[in-house]
């Protein structure tokens, strides 16, 4: 039973990274569109930009 | 390159951004011909090498594009832009929808927390039920209410807001019993949790949140998909005019305070801001904006011209004669208000079902609490029993019934193209059973097409060399033509363009022009001379290619088609006669209205498709309606639907599409009441546990959600076959 001491905050801690970088992703406008996220996979980088 | 800055612009409808290279602008454009990753591709990588583009950002979902810009280059310049690439694109109106955007928003991230908060309290009430006791059980208990409580208050405000909104008002709606159920719940929970009881529910509550703002998330998105594509009702109006004061000068007056008996002067190529007759000057107007009629009209002295049409070749004096509210367009804006306020009438099948369903959950968990007293079971155990019932009869399939198969349905359709503006559209939509189509820009393409067979190479550079220089629409008809052609203008200097005549201009030392025909034969047609030579150019009006097909496909579903026009008697009857429909023709605005009123009547409720702003109070009126993409912003506006590009399909195939839908939802909805009605009487006689109670909400709400995907290939099966 000892092992529940870290392993619940583990899994909470874990939990809450998933839910943070949910809602940074959210926030970021990576749900915007979401069709163009795969299309833009296919775009090919003829020249080096940036 | 800012383009973080530039997603968020997305959202805040024209905010302006600043970025390193100083001051710049975001415009946003809704471009349809966006179908591949090449085009995103192009279009990122071309428009910032243009002049004063700094950054371009494509919402391919949206077919849409945020031009970050140099305030200097206005509307018009980035549409050349864009259409130099070979885009048609057309500003999105800044308009609150932003406000729209943000509670979708809220809805996700709260959809977020509540499923962080689920797996969380899930984890741990799934230990408890497999009999953890003890010190342990208890402090599971106090980690889940630790977790809950912020959960729920975040969670949950969409629907605490909106059942403390109906309160107020004294009215019930679906939000009611579902806080009711939630904050007894939890209050139930607490008060177990803080006496060491036996059992805690704040899974049922969270899950239930979670089940709940999944539809609601759905249903925004849903609603917020296209609505915010359309732009603002009449924006095509023009906004000031010039008025001549009687020293001569000129000084620009908004729309709204120009008054009748002001001599006003208008440019060429200025929208007109107000009726009135002509004083001086000759020139052709572009009228299609209130007629639909794609040739141009020409005007002389004494004649009448309204708001929202388009000078388009001379400079006019007018003598307004009706203004700001007065003006036609305002009257055909304020009909279509007033026939668009009936249909609002419309009520959901989700708010009807709602209306029935939130006062018998509300009086079975109350029955349930006082029959459990009555038989003596004590006040802790008789409202264990009312939560369950509370909580178990909450729609949760119920409320994914309906969202989650208009949100698959309409994008089925939106790959297809066509737009659905919000649910009850589709509803609607599912139940028509008469279709009315207005003729130009919708049976037909609604833009004069050149027929190029008979033009060399030659001819054809110097046409487009010519054409480019002109906002006429048989010049604009003629330079698409050519432009799709593949054809690359030749460099025609020294270009004139004279009123009701033409261009003219000098290639390769000789006169070259674009003029009107010698012979008044075609109505439609315009001469292009070369030196000595001439050549007539003839432009059609094309019928859709899929006309004949769609209409075959609607009568099969039992909708008689017909034509209704505002457009001549001959041309109508040309192309119903092709169709094989009964046609009106010569039809005004409240005549079209009229015809509506008469099919609902007669108990018939009719489908109006139509493109013109002359339809608006027809689109508006019709049980549902439709308008092709090309239609103006106010059309538009009216309406349930728009279809992009040049099939008229994608009308045919919303109607099947959307009675699928609703044989889908209410297939969800028998569904959804089967499982309450084996559910609650379990619920009542308290047999059900929490996991039963968890598992069962679950499971009826995952088959809702796969009932529902099951339309999702619908469009596309339905149109091969």
């Amino acid at each position: 039973m000892t092992g529940l001491a870290y392993l619940i905050p583990i899994a909470l801690c874990m939990g809450a990274v998933g839910l943070i970088a949910f809602l940074w992703a959210l926030r970021s406008g990576q749900y915007e569109d979401l069709d163009g996220a795969a299309n833009r996979i296919l775009i090919e980088d003829e020249e080096e930009e940036l | 390159m800012n383009l973080p800055a530039l997603m968020l612009g997305e959202g805040e409808a024209g905010s302006a951004t600043q970025t390193q290279g100083g001051a710049s602008i975001g415009t946003r454009f809704t471009v349809p011909g966006i179908k591949c990753a090449g085009c995103i591709g192009k279009i990122e990588r071309e428009l910032p090498k243009t002049e004063g583009i700094k950054a371009a950002r494509v919402n391919f979902s949206a077919k849409r594009v945020a031009i970050e810009h140099d305030p200097a280059l206005d509307e018009s310049d980035l549409v050349e832009a864009l259409l130099n690439l070979g885009f048609e694109a057309q500003r999105v109106e800044d308009n609150p929808m932003g406000t729209q955007a943000s509670e979708r928003r809220m809805l996700i991230r709260a959809l977020g927390v509540a499923g962080f908060g689920m797996m969380n309290i899930m984890l741990l009430s799934v230990s408890v039920w497999s009999g953890a006791e003890g010190a342990t059980k208890e402090l599971f208990h106090w980690l889940s209410a630790l977790i809950a409580m912020p959960v729920i208050a975040y969670s949950g405000r969409p629907f605490f807001a909106s059942a403390w909104m109906a309160l107020k008002y004294r009215r019930t709606n679906m939000d009611v019993p579902i806080s009711i159920g939630v904050i007894l719940a939890t209050a139930l929970s607490l008060y177990e949790t803080i006496t060491g009881g036996e059992h805690a529910y704040f899974e049922s509550a969270v899950m239930l949140l979670f089940f709940l703002l999944a539809g609601r998330a759905l249903d925004a998105m849903m609603r917020d998909r296209t609505r915010d594509g359309i732009g603002a009702l009449l924006g095509r109006m023009g906004k000031s005019a010039s008025v001549i004061g009687a020293d001569g000068s000129t000084r620009r007056v908004d729309a709204g305070e120009l008054e009748p008996g002001m001599l006003v002067l208008v440019a060429a190529g200025e929208a007109l801001a107000a009726d009135g007759e002509v004083e001086d000057g000759v020139s052709a107007i572009d009228n299609s904006m209130l007629t639909g009629e794609s040739a141009p009209e020409t005007v002389k002295p004494g004649q009448l011209v309204h708001a929202g049409a388009i000078n388009l070749t001379a400079p006019l004096r007018l003598r307004l004669t009706r203004t700001a509210e007065d003006t036609a367009i305002a009257e055909i804006a304020r009909l279509m208000d007033e026939a668009g306020q009936s249909r609002s009438h419309y009520v959901r099948i989700a708010d009807r079902a709602s209306r029935a369903y939130a006062p018998a959950v509300h009086t079975l968990a109350a029955l349930a609490f006082a029959g459990w007293m009555i038989a003596g079971a004590g006040w802790h155990q008789s409202l264990v029993i009312a939560i369950a019932v509370l909580i178990i009869t909450c729609p949760c399939a119920m409320g994914l019934a309906v969202p989650t198969a208009q949100v698959v349905a309409s994008g089925a359709l939106l790959k297809r193209g066509l737009l659905v503006k919000d649910g009850s559209a589709l509803e609607r939509l599912a139940e028509v059973d008469v279709a009315l189509f207005d003729k130009t820009g919708t049976l037909t393409m609604g833009e004069p097409r050149p027929q190029l067979e008979r033009l060399d190479d030659e001819a054809r550079a110097v046409a487009l060399g010519l054409a480019q220089h002109s906002r006429h629409p048989l010049s604009q008809g003629l330079a698409k033509g050519l432009r799709e052609a593949g054809v690359e203008p030749a460099c025609v200097e020294e270009v004139i363009e004279q009123p009701g005549q033409g261009l003219s201009g000098v290639w390769n030392g000789q006169d070259v022009a674009l003029e009107r025909p010698a012979s008044g034969a075609h109505e439609l047609a315009s001469q292009l001379r070369i030196g000595n030579r001439a050549k007539t150019i003839v432009f059609t009006d094309q019928m859709r290619a899929d006309a004949a097909e769609a209409i075959a496909r609607l009568s099969r579903n039992g909708i008689a088609s017909s034509v209704l026009s505002g457009d001549r008697q001959e041309a109508v009857q040309d192309v119903a006669a092709r169709l094989g429909l009964p046609a009106r023709a010569e039809a005004s605005p409240s005549q079209k209205l009229e015809t509506l009123d008469a099919f609902k009547a007669k108990g018939k409720l009719p489908l109006m498709v139509g493109d013109g702003l002359n339809d608006g109070p027809a689109l508006a009126a019709a049980h549902a309606s439709i308008a092709p993409g090309t239609a103006s912003d106010a059309s538009q506006q009216a309406t349930d639907a728009v279809f992009i590009g040049n099939k008229l399909m994608p009308v045919a195939l919303a109607i099947t599409v959307a009675r699928r839908t609703m044989q889908v939802v209410r297939q969800n909805f028998a569904f959804a009441i089967g499982y309450n009605v084996l559910a609650v009487p379990l619920a009542l006689f308290g047999y059900v546990t929490p996991l039963i109670a968890a598992i069962a909400m679950s499971l009826s709400s995952l088959i809702v959600v796969a009932n529902s995907l099951r339309l999702s290939g619908a469009a596309g099966r339905e149109n091969e076959a």
